[in-house]
């Protein structure tokens, strides 16, 4: 058996020892070197470009502005074509790519970046949610020229002038009459901040563009570190005015996603430097370059939630603001998602949600993992505890009456809930010691939430069987680090009685490698997998087949293991199989499988493909002194359906966590307030959590329902965790007292709220006097 | 609003000043003619071809191109290539011979310690002076040794079960 094990990761012993190759260590023959000339102005019109002595500097190849993409549509965007790929006449965030190089060596583009003068014309630059929102705001953008992008996949294509990008409203029940009805209402005003992804290894693209002289046209090949290799082809597809197939993209190992490398982020720049250098060309970022590349979005946002004095939830409303930087880029899909998961798991009498994305003049904003579920799970969590506080439940016991059972509806349509989220929240509290005593100034919380996951669901895989009986499996999905391609070797070697090493899996070629949507929203596992377990089955059923024919018995009396068909104590090995049915040694089997909508369009409206669960669970001690926080203990639950490989279910679950640690306690991305800049831009200034950020202790526990709809019953993991934790240590705070309305929970907000929380209690106490 | 001007600067010339770098690379001794400003890593990297050293955040901050140098760790992003002259220096590529892995490679892949790999050998490189000067880290002290290697992928815990598997391990085969 090889589902269910604890298979080592394919790809360990290779980096162990330092042999895997990322983009990066790639040298494609004849390569140059690109640099990349960033605006140091938030807003201004580009007047000047003055690149001669950086053209005439031995080693140059090339340089290129916005001047040199007009003989194309230059404009991208999966969600909103709103994007030059090089600045033309201006520029709209500090970070901008203006002017491109490219040298036979980094230094020496680099000196020649160094060569160039530009003379800016500043404009007034919005730079908060605020300022884009305030009437006479100038508009980064003339709304009547922009265009649905080849992406956008959520419903009507509307905008009205200004700078939202999108809205996204729903609503049911009455409103005010459940309001009415409330005995309790708590609501606040909240503020969540960008943060940074960090993938450790850089935004990294290689483009050759070659000029083949054939009747099919000029073919672009593309080494990029993406996640979504046939988005990005589409689009680099479309701007080039090339046939899809003519748009080959290869991606090798990554070094981290986490959603920095989702959609298209440098390959079309990258494709048009190459395109004039007339040479492959590389553009590899630095980590503050590609800290302005993509970001998560911060947040303003206003909750209010009603609920009847025993802790029934009653009512939520929620108005939400996300600031998507100068470009949407996947701003519209955030929004959406961070709207649809406002409410959280609960039964409603009415709900109304309202969250729109904003331009700003800062650098665009993309996904980052457990996008959505982050954004508004932590207010919504926060709030339910405050409920909880006045009537006198702790923060089981009011989610054990409120949540949401098994089979009902999540939102009218769709999905009905695919976990059993009562249980979860029991194990998680088991897992902290809930109701053992505790210290002074210790919190403790937990929080539940849900992701629409998946994405579109289509997803197709091929494998192939050699003579020689060993297959090679072939599937896009981007192994990022989450160890994809693990957990497929497993599928495949488990449905044809392999082991492991008669597997070889091949990363994603748009060229060899079959369509899959896209790597994220946790869909590896469910979707491509699932993919690959049909093409497993189907493989298996021309062997048995031709089993069947060579020893004229029925499938149904044969079986299959060990690499063999068996009938009794005779069997046909795969080599045998596939002699006898070419006659010769050689030739090969092939089978497929694809994953589909099974209803209606797939859309995101009807979807989501499965609830992905967010658990989290933490004790926290807070210095009444300084408003330090020390983590005790955290603790989540992955709620898998099936663990196919339950060490790296684990590896998910640990490594997702610690991220939602970092992004509640220490990490925001800060925006100089006059000019714009990024001010945090490098890891001196920008903390991530090291290893002496970790809690005292860390228990996790994995549930096996087998109610998701991939292989085996599995759905995916990977982001709940990270949502779980931001929310667990609002909650965590909570139940000190402490009401945090802004993110991260550093020292100082935290002291201030305690502050804020001991004059509260003493004007109480004063009252009642 | 009025005209801004980001001006060309001039590029200081002794930079790019040839010098020669003598070394011994995993025990190989190496000499090559490269410009002054040529850093460690991207010596190791593009002049020697040799890629399991990394670049992340390339200010000393990650940890990723840690590359040992007389067996101490430096960050080779923030290191000058000369610097390495009449040294040995060891990177990720010289701590398995011929095939046999190194007890920390081995501990790293059987506590599932490795996701995405790109903080991998340099943590591996940190993991390996770490137990050669203490053979019996406590866990506080492997957390203040590795704080300044960076992962974004693993939350930690599984690297340091793996640091606590190799140091068995190489307590075990010292007593052999």
């Amino acid at each position: 058996m090889t589902v269910g094990a604890d298979i080592p990761r394919i790809d360990a012993r290779p980096k162990a020892v330092g042999e895997t190759k990322f983009v990066g260590d790639l040298i494609v023959p004849g390569m140059v070197y690109g640099k990349l000339i960033r605006s140091p102005f938030a807003a201004a019109k580009i007047t000047r470009i003055d690149a001669r002595a950086a053209k005439a500097l031995p080693g140059v190849i090339t340089v290129m502005t916005g001047d040199d993409v007009l003989d194309i549509d230059p404009y991208y965007g999966h969600a909103i074509k709103d994007r030059p790929l090089i600045a033309i006449d201006r520029v709209r965030f500090a970070g901008e790519p203006v002017v491109a190089i490219a040298a036979e060596t980094p230094e020496i583009a680099a000196d020649a970046a160094e060569l160039v003068e530009i003379d800016y014309e500043p404009m007034e630059a919005v730079l908060s949610i605020d300022e884009a929102l305030a009437e006479n705001a100038p508009h980064l953008h003339v709304t009547e020229l922009l265009r649905k992008g080849l992406f956008h996949g959520l419903g009507e294509f509307k905008l009205d002038p200004g700078n939202i990008c999108y809205h996204h409203q729903f609503g049911r029940g009455e409103l005010d009459a459940a309001f009415a009805e409330a005995d309790i209402v708590v609501e606040g005003e909240y503020e969540f901040p960008a943060v940074y992804q960090y993938a450790m290894e850089t935004h990294t693209t290689i483009a050759e563009w070659n000029t083949t002289g054939d009747a099919a046209g000029d073919e672009v090949t593309l080494h990029s570190n993406c996640q979504h290799p046939f988005l990005v082809r589409a689009e680099i597809a479309d701007l080039f005015q090339l046939p899809v197939a003519s748009v080959r993209i290869v991606v090798p190992w990554l070094g981290g996603g986490f959603g920095s490398k989702s959609y298209t982020k440098m390959e079309p720049i990258t494709v048009a430097l190459a395109r004039k250098a007339k040479r492959p060309v590389r553009i590899q970022n630095s980590v503050d370059e590609s800290m302005v590349t993509t970001r998560r979005h911060g947040m303003k946002a206003w909750m209010r939630t009603g609920a009847r004095k025993d802790g029934t939830l009653l009512v939520r409303e929620v108005r939400a603001w996300l600031d998507t930087g100068a470009y949407a880029d996947n701003g519209p899909r955030v929004v959406a998602t961070a709207a649809d998961a406002a409410p959280g798991p609960y039964r409603w009498t009415a709900v109304d949600v309202n969250a729109w994305g904003v331009y700003t003049n800062t650098s665009p904003a993309g996904s980052y993992r457990a996008f959505g579920a982050s954004h508004l799970g932590w207010i919504g969590e926060a709030q339910v505890d405050e409920i909880g506080r006045k009537c006198g439940l702790d923060g089981v016991q009011m989610r054990e009456l409120n949540l949401l059972e098994p089979g009902e509806y999540v939102r009218p349509g769709g999905k009905p809930l695919d976990a059993d989220l009562k249980g979860d929240i029991r194990k998680v509290a088991q897992n902290l010691d809930w109701d053992a005593p505790k210290p002074p100034n210790t919190g403790r919380g937990v929080s539940v939430g849900l992701l629409a996951a998946g994405a579109h669901p289509v997803s197709t895989a091929f494998v192939r069987m050699e003579a020689d009986g060993k297959v090679v499996l072939y599937v896009s999905s981007t192994d990022m680090g989450q160890g994809a391609r693990t957990v497929f070797s497993q599928i495949v070697a488990q449905e044809l009685a392999l082991t492991m090493d008669e597997v070889r899996v091949m990363g994603g070629d748009t060229q060899v490698t079959p369509y899959d949507r896209s790597t994220g929203a946790s869909r590896s596992t469910t979707l491509a997998g699932m993919a690959v377990l049909r093409s497993g089955a189907e493989l298996r059923e021309q062997l048995f087949d031709i089993a069947s024919q060579q020893l004229g018995l029925p499938p149904e009396a044969l079986e299959m293991r060990d690499g063999a068909i068996w009938h009794e104590d005779e069997s046909l090995t795969y080599p045998d199989l596939i002699k006898a049915h070419f006659g010769m040694v050689g030739g090969e089997l092939i089978g497929r499988g694809e994953v589909r909508p099974e209803r209606g369009s797939g859309s995101y409206a009807e979807g989501p493909v499965f609830w992905e669960v967010c658990i989290g669970g933490v004790e926290l001690e807070v210095d009444p002194d300084t408003g330090k926080i020390t983590l005790l203990k955290t603790a989540s639950v992955a709620d898998v359906g099936k663990a196919i490989n339950p060490k790296q279910v684990e590896t998910q679950e640990m490594g997702g966590l610690l991220q939602g640690i970092g992004n509640a306690i220490y990490e925001e991305m800060l925006f100089d307030p006059s000019s714009g800049q990024l001010t945090n831009g490098s890891l001196f200034d920008y903390h991530i959590p090291t290893m002496l950020d970790l809690p005292e202790s860390h228990r996790s526990t994995i549930v096996e329902n087998a109610d998701g709809p991939g292989p085996y019953g599995a759905k995916g993991v990977g982001e709940g965790a990270l949502a779980g934790a931001i929310a667990a240590v609002a909650t965590a705070l909570g139940d000190l007292g402490i009401d945090l309305h802004a993110l991260p929970a550093t020292p100082e907000r935290v002291w201030r709220a305690q502050q804020a929380a001991r004059g509260t209690q003493q004007a109480d106490t004063n009252g009642t006097n | 609003m009025s005209i801004e001007t980001v001006p060309a600067t001039t590029l200081p010339t002794e930079l790019r000043t040839e010098i020669t770098v003598e070394t011994t690379v995993n025990g190989r001794a190496v000499t090559k003619q490269v410009e002054a400003r040529r850093m460690l890593l991207d010596f190791i990297r593009d002049d020697l071809g040799l890629k399991g050293a990394k670049r992340s955040c390339d200010s000393q901050v990650c940890g990723a191109c840690t590359v040992l140098i007389d067996g101490l760790p430096v960050s080779s992003c923030c290191t000058l290539a000369y610097e390495a002259t009449g040294k040995q220096v060891t990177t990720i590529e010289g701590l398995s011979q011929n095939g046999v892995l190194d007890p920390v490679q081995e501990a790293f892949i059987e506590e599932s310690a490795i996701q995405c790999g790109f903080c991998t050998p340099g943590m591996i490189l940190a993991v390996k002076v770490l137990l050669e000067e203490n053979p019996s880290p406590t866990r506080e002290e492997i957390e203040q040794n590795l704080s300044s290697n960076l992962c974004r992928c693993t939350g930690y815990w599984n690297i340091i079960d793996a640091v606590e598997r190799a140091a068995q391990r190489l307590r075990e085969g010292d007593r052999k």
